[in-house]
């Protein structure tokens, strides 16, 4: 199921526009006709996931001149972090990209765990798995709905976050809140998994299943999705490695590329799960490469449950980690290691890492330089969907302008993270 | 392996499994040139500048504090256990690339940096990696690193007319400065 035959040319070409890859300029000679129209779409549209500005020149319905502008959602994540403890740094990442809070929280944890140096138990490993594959299809979900939605498919939206639901009911189980959830600690979880978890998520990965066959039964042979999505927004492989494209975007154009596999972070190497990839770089691949990527982390989800092991879900640290409660009352040791932690935080040893992982959008790292302190120097994201707008220019080169839309949305990007 | 085959070569440094590649700032295109097209690092991951000012003032054990009392928005006035490694410079531009082959097995990466001060030009490798145009336009907007020889370099996440580089350690944290009537 993996991949598909190729059902039309691999497009091969190269489009990148010079001097500047990320912006589409008009011909003069064209220009001097007069009949170049300017159009501003966005910052505030309904159809730009957010607030994306693309200054686009149309030559009648065709896109001759296309401009991102980015911006409207800085809101200074990075410097914010420099002024708060390593500990509660922890909140901003997932506050960045809004949809898929687990795995930013995650990145920015391992990175922390990496300079601490150490390894959190295996049952915290596998249920950060989990939840981050739950949080993936959440992703995927969200960019299914909205996407199709600007296409017309209106019902899409309403049985995609029927499912959202569920899995933010998941999350509010193990976590408490159904979004941000800050779970994920340096050294293992905030929380051990509640009891009746097992059963819930068992349940909600059978019907998911089931689910990605129904979305697809809606879409995928559907004669007006087809005309909409196929031979749209041409991406070749060399054109995305060099516009430094990633996750599904990257997949889409054929290139056979997943940090899970590549790279595994997690016990990613210890679960069975194939990597979609088809080569056609259009749209509509980009779409296939998401449902099978839902089905495939629905199977990642079952192993989980399959191999969670038992165990500690935290290191027993005292320097990194908060002392069980119920030791304040009875160790003075305990309640300073606690007033200790919750004022000043836990001291970093100095350096520099970058930690890269596979998000829902794609290579997701977070760049940290400590000074040895208790708050960190330096954070830096480099953001799968920042990346991806840069191909913007590419991508609607002489696309209709009816199309644009449809591109935009093939990129799934969430401007919270574009901005940062 | 080795690389000091790298032009403008100065160190490489091995930390936390990671490797750095420190070239001269002047022949940082001939380094990224070399790099993508003789050992295969296709794929710019990331741009990161990052400040070091007050990196190297003293910093000791315990709560730092100047007479007027501790100032907890000063880097590091919380105190560490030792000084930290000093800096060449006061900015350092990180250029994490990764060598991307379709179906390979392994992602092996480089940090390639270069060291500058207030002002120095940094060339610009978007002729090496164009996904680079944007990671240098941050770079300048946030920073202030002026990237020499790039095509269209304006800021990108600030408005244009701007004043200043907030991610900059002499940067305020938000707001408008506060004074208050004991200060004089």
């Amino acid at each position: 199921m993996a991949v598909a035959e190729p059902k039309s040319a691999i497009y091969e070409g190269t489009r990148v526009p010079a001097p500047i890859p990320t912006v589409l300029q008009v011909d003069p000679a064209l220009r001097e006709t007069g009949d170049i129209l300017e159009v501003n779409f966005g910052p505030n549209h309904p159809s730009t996931h957010g607030v994306l500005r693309l200054v686009v020149e149309l030559n009648g319905e065709t896109v001759v001149g296309l401009q991102a502008v980015i911006g409207y959602l800085h809101t200074g994540f990075e410097k914010n972090m420099e002024h708060k403890t390593w500990w509660k740094a922890i909140t901003y990442p997932e506050r960045i990209d809004y949809v898929s809070f687990q795995n930013n929280e995650l990145v920015f944890v391992l990175a922390i765990e990496k300079l601490l140096g150490i390894e959190p138990p295996p049952k915290a490993q596998w249920m950060r798995m989990l939840l981050c594959e739950l949080n993936r299809i959440h992703s995927h979900l969200v960019w299914l709905g909205t996407s199709a939605l600007e296409l017309g498919a209106m019902s899409m939206f309403w049985y995609c976050f029927r499912e959202r639901d569920a899995i933010l009911d998941l999350f509010e189980l193990v976590t408490g809140v159904r979004m941000h959830t800050r779970y994920f600690q340096a050294g293992g979880l905030a929380e051990d998994v509640p009891t009746g978890f097992d059963d819930e998520c068992r349940a909600f990965a059978d019907t998911m299943q089931k689910r990605v066959d129904e979305y697809e039964a809606l879409l995928t042979g559907q004669a007006i999705w087809l005309e909409r999505t196929r031979g749209v927004g041409l991406l070749s492989a060399a054109d995305a490695i060099a516009l430094g494209q990633s996750g599904p975007v990257l997949r889409a154009s054929g290139v056979d590329w997943d940090l899970r596999r590549q790279q595994p972070y997690l016990p990613y190497d210890e679960v069975d799960f194939d990597v979609p990839v088809y080569p056609n770089g259009d749209v509509y691949d980009r779409y296939r490469v998401h449902m099978d990527e839902m089905r495939q982390s629905t199977r990642i989800v079952q192993q989980a449950l399959e191999g969670m092991p038992e165990g500690p879900w935290i290191v027993d640290d005292r320097k990194i980690v908060l002392p069980p409660r119920h030791e304040l009352h009875t160790s003075m040791e305990s309640l300073i290691h606690h007033f200790k932690l919750v004022t000043e935080g836990y001291r970093v040893p100095e350096g520099e890492v970058y930690v890269p992982i596979e998000s829902p959008r794609g290579e997701l790292g977070c760049y940290l330089v400590s000074d040895g302190g208790s708050r960190p120097w330096r954070v830096k994201f480099r953001a799968p969907s920042f990346v991806a707008l840069e191909a913007t220019a590419t991508l609607m080169r002489d696309a209709l302008v009816a199309d644009l839309i449809a591109i935009v949305g093939s990129l799934d990007t969430v401007m919270g993270e574009v901005d940062r | 392996m080795s690389w000091e085959a790298v032009p403008g070569y100065v160190e490489e440094r091995e930390a936390y499994g990671e490797t750095t590649v420190v070239v001269e700032r002047e022949r940082l295109l001939e380094a990224a040139l070399h790099l993508r097209d003789e050992a295969g690092f296709n794929f710019l991951a990331d741009v990161t500048p990052t400040d070091y000012l007050g990196w190297d003032r003293p910093r000791v054990a315990g709560y730092w504090a100047d007479p007027r009392g501790r100032d907890i928005n000063t880097p590091g006035s919380w105190g560490l256990q030792s000084q930290p490694e000093p800096r060449p410079r006061r900015f350092s531009v990180s250029y994490h690339l990764l060598r991307l082959e379709s179906g390979a097995d392994t992602a092996p990466r480089l940090r390639l940096q270069v060291w500058c001060e207030d002002g120095d030009p940094v060339p610009s490798v978007v002729s090496a990696w164009p996904t680079a145009d944007w990671h240098e336009r941050e770079a300048w907007d946030m920073m202030g690193i002026p990237v020499e020889g790039h095509p269209n370099l304006r800021r990108i996440l600030m408005e244009d007319d701007w004043e200043g580089h907030p991610l900059r350690k002499d940067y305020p944290l938000g707001g408008e400065p506060v004074r208050f009537s004991d200060a004089e």
